[in-house]
């Protein structure tokens, strides 16, 4: 029966297809909805997980790989970063079943912190990575790196982008899950232990193997081309074949190269298409990888060839391709004419719809505390990635930095060493907290750090589409196995003061952190308080006569549902959740409503 | 069949149940379909677009500039920010309430649609809907969707049969809504039907 999916979906019923034995992964846009499809299909006797980050994830893989076991890991490109030192040993040790590394890439960047790409980091380690140009073709590529992980013994790279994770198409879902049978880990110390002479002797037989599989590539199904014979060709990857594909139908006389197995490089396949080609585009995104890789292969063989991409300016190296730039950037290198383009001149100002907090997100309560508490001290405002990276928009205006996954905390140490007259904070959500914001705190009772850490705890991984995690107490096995307690956490490494409190309860709340910034040493405040996606409210603010449209609730919470009408202050009953901040910050008590019940 | 249709709108407004209807639909009659929709950072009240590609010579997920057959506008800015997906002889059904940015209370800028509207009747062949009035009558903003879905199916521009889209929505609305979304559905094609060819 075909199913009309999304190709993170696309990619899960072509993981169960190839009987995978086991599923882990950390969410992270475009990759979240890969495991949560597996966990939608039949998959009795998989064993499904989400771990508490990207490293963990990699490693239980790894011993199930051991054990013959097919794994699966799904992550995003920044997430291959945390995972990145067993990835990098394991390329060296290899697998015994098939072990596919998903890292979901985001030209863009849309919604991550670089434009890297993981096609660099298979060649770094070495390892063969598959790069699918639409969702079919993921479903069926997918299976592919199973064998070929299994064939080579060595561990694969998946890496679809954004457009291909996100584009919906019709895939055919098998009516049975069948696991695969595997055998069991059987002891070789001589082959499972990492020790300076294995990876010597492993490096040689990596080299020697990676040419071989360069020659498989030259015959794998999906390194294609079509149009031609033509003296000017156009090699592409991923989506941007696609795109060139789009362009490139109104000129059959064109060839066409596809190149899905950037590394290793399909040399001889290449060799071949190049036959009587004087000229090639190069269409990609992210790194010029593929060509490069070209380039080394026109030296190695002295051909007269003249390569245009990002290396040239033809083709920018930041952001996104799309049918529209492939198109410009093609019709220029065929010196055909441009279709005239829409006129955008007349076009009235449009409004500008930028990301914010929520209306009633208790993210903002937090923030709005500790601006009030602090108001007369110099502060380090230390973020981290989540919902709360938002807390930088004005009114509130309380992230200083952001770098990547539980840094703040850690960050925020490096302020208090480096200026004892200021107040160091860093905010962490409770997600982000297990991921990596834990050792961050050990670091900085052992060293002494003067900050106070806040953990904003929402009970949920929002930013990605609210997964559960450590916390919440339900994984991905639908069992119930116990929260565990950022409090006890806390505790066990030793800091004297953790409070919990209700972000909502302001008052509280902003005597709490003067007590925590006027306290020596690492102190924790969790604010708790429920995602209002999850926990859904009927309760509603409303405003009375008193106002006197001072607009101080507007200016300080900046709520989206505080609205003006006519140019009085109102409350979009639609928005509102009743959350009381803005009746907290009313100087007149013109805000009433359900949080009196 | 070959239809490029862009649904367009702000996070909230129920885009997403169109665009899969519009593509179930095409799928039950025997067409290849593909889509996109903005997933990551859109939330309520950003700006979000599907694009759906009917037909085998559909390459790229998204719809090249200037080739969309149809827009279906949720709000009439977003629609002027997509006008350039639109065909020479493409049409445009638009919602014509306006959803003013959540910033506008912290930083003014006095939008109401006006302008847009005014832009798109100048420029581009369009079948305007005030959705607010037509969505009172039905009883609740949330059958907005269905509803410019009807118009935009009665326009003929969809390339769909009427009963394979009824049967699509009623296999993905609630059940104890099912008949005030068909109603829905019912009164925006009629609206469609008769505005359809109108400049």
């Amino acid at each position: 029966m075909k199913e009309y999916v999304m190709g993170n979906g696309a990619i899960a019923l072509g993981a169960l297809k190839a009987g995978v034995n086991i599923a882990c992964g950390y969410p992270g846009t475009p990759s979240s909805e890969i495991i949560e499809t597996l966990a939608k299909y039949p998959h009795e006797g998989l064993h499904l997980e989400w771990s508490v980050n990207e490293k963990a994830a990699l490693e239980v893989a790894a011993a199930a790989a051991y054990s013959g076991a097919r794994a699966l890991v799904t992550m995003k490109q920044v997430g291959l970063n945390v995972a990145s030192d067993p990835l990098m040993s394991l390329a060296y040790v290899g697998v015994e079943g098939g072990l596919v590394v998903v890292s979901a890439d985001d030209p863009g960047p849309i919604s991550s912190q670089t434009e890297q790409d993981t096609r660099r980091f298979a060649d770094f380690a070495r390892i063969p990575v598959f790069d699918p140009s639409s969702p079919e073709e993921a479903f069926e590529m997918i299976q592919d790196a199973f064998d070929y992980s299994e064939k080579y013994k060595t561990p694969v790279i998946f890496r679809p982008t954004t457009r291909v994770d996100h584009g919906y198409a019709s895939i055919e879902v098998g009516d049975k899950y069948i696991p695969k049978d595997y055998e069991g880990f059987k002891k070789d110390s001589g082959r499972f232990v990492i020790f300076p002479r294995l990876s010597y002797k492993n490096h040689g037989m990596i080299e020697d193997r990676n040419i071989q599989i360069g020659n498989d590539f030259s015959d794998y199904r999906f390194n294609t081309s079509e149009g031609g014979p033509s003296k000017k060709a156009v090699m592409a990857s991923g989506v941007s074949y696609m795109y060139a594909k789009e362009t490139l139908k109104d000129h059959p006389q064109i060839k066409l190269i596809k190149i899905a197995t950037a590394y290793p490089f399909p040399e001889s396949f290449m060799l071949k298409q190049l036959e009587g080609v004087e000229e090639i585009l190069c269409l990609e995104e992210l790194s010029p990888y593929i060509e490069e890789q070209l380039l080394k292969l026109a030296g190695k063989h002295h051909l007269t060839l003249k390569v245009d991409g990002k290396l040239t300016g033809h083709v920018p190296h930041m952001g996104e391709n799309s049918a529209d730039s492939v198109a410009k950037i093609l019709k220029a290198y065929l010196e055909t004419d441009l279709e005239a383009e829409y006129s955008k001149k007349d076009i009235p100002t449009l409004p500008v719809r930028p990301p914010v907090l929520c209306a009633g997100c208790p993210h903002r309560a937090s923030f709005y505390a500790v601006k009030k508490a602090m108001e007369k001290e110099k502060t380090y405002y230390c973020g981290d990635i989540g919902c709360y990276t938002l807390g930088n928009a004005m009114p509130l205006d309380m992230v200083d930095t952001c770098l990547c996954m539980g840094a703040g905390v850690t960050m925020a140490q490096g302020f208090s060493h480096v200026d004892s007259d200021g107040k160091a904070f860093a905010f962490i959500g409770d997600s982000t907290f297990f991921a990596s914001g834990i050792n961050g705190v050990v670091n900085a009772v052992i060293n002494e750090a003067d900050i106070t850490i806040c953990i904003l705890d929402n009970s949920t991984t929002a930013m990605t589409g609210h997964q559960p995690h450590p916390g919440t107490g339900i994984n991905m096995m639908g069992h119930d196995v116990g929260k565990i307690s950022i409090t006890n956490i806390l505790n066990g490494i030793g800091l004297k003061k953790v409070i919990t409190v209700d972000p909502f309860e302001l008052d509280k709340a902003i005597e709490t952190v003067k007590e925590c910034a006027q306290t020596k040493g690492v102190k924790a405040i969790i604010f708790k308080s429920p995602c209002i996606a999850i926990e859904k409210s009927s309760k509603k603010c409303t405003i009375n006569d008193s106002c006197v449209n001072c607009k101080k609730c507007i200016r300080e919470t900046g709520c989206p549902a505080l609205i003006l009408t006519d140019g009085k202050v109102t409350i979009d009953q639609s928005l509102c959740t009743g959350c009381g901040l803005c009746k907290q910050v009313c100087p007149m008590n013109a805000i009433g409503g359900a949080t009196d019940e | 069949m070959n239809k490029d249709v862009l649904i367009c709108g702000v996070g909230g407004q129920g885009t997403v149940l169109a665009s899969r209807i519009i593509a179930a639909s095409a799928m039950s009659e025997g067409n290849t379909v593909h889509s996109a929709e903005t997933i990551g950072m859109a939330q309520r009240g950003g700006p979000v677009t599907s694009h759906v590609r009917i037909g085998d010579e559909a390459y790229s997920p998204m719809i090249p500039s200037g080739k969309a057959d149809l827009i279906i506008g949720f709000e009439p800015a977003e629609v002027v920010r997509n006008i350039g997906y639109l065909s020479a002889d493409g049409l445009a059904v638009v919602n014509t309430s306006a959803v003013k940015p959540v910033t506008e209370s912290l930083a003014e800028t006095g939008y109401d649609g006006s302008s847009m509207i005014e832009y798109l009747k100048d420029n581009v062949n369009c079948i305007f809907v005030d959705g607010e009035a037509e969505c009172t009558k039905l009883g609740s903003a949330k059958f907005l969707n269905i509803l410019l879905l009807g118009i935009a199916a009665g326009s003929g521009r969809l390339g769909t049969s009427k009963d394979t889209i009824i049967s699509e929505i009623e296999k993905r609305v609630p059940p104890k809504f099912k008949d005030k979304n068909i109603q829905a559905f019912l009164s925006g094609f009629e609206i469609g039907e008769n505005k359809g060819e109108s400049k």
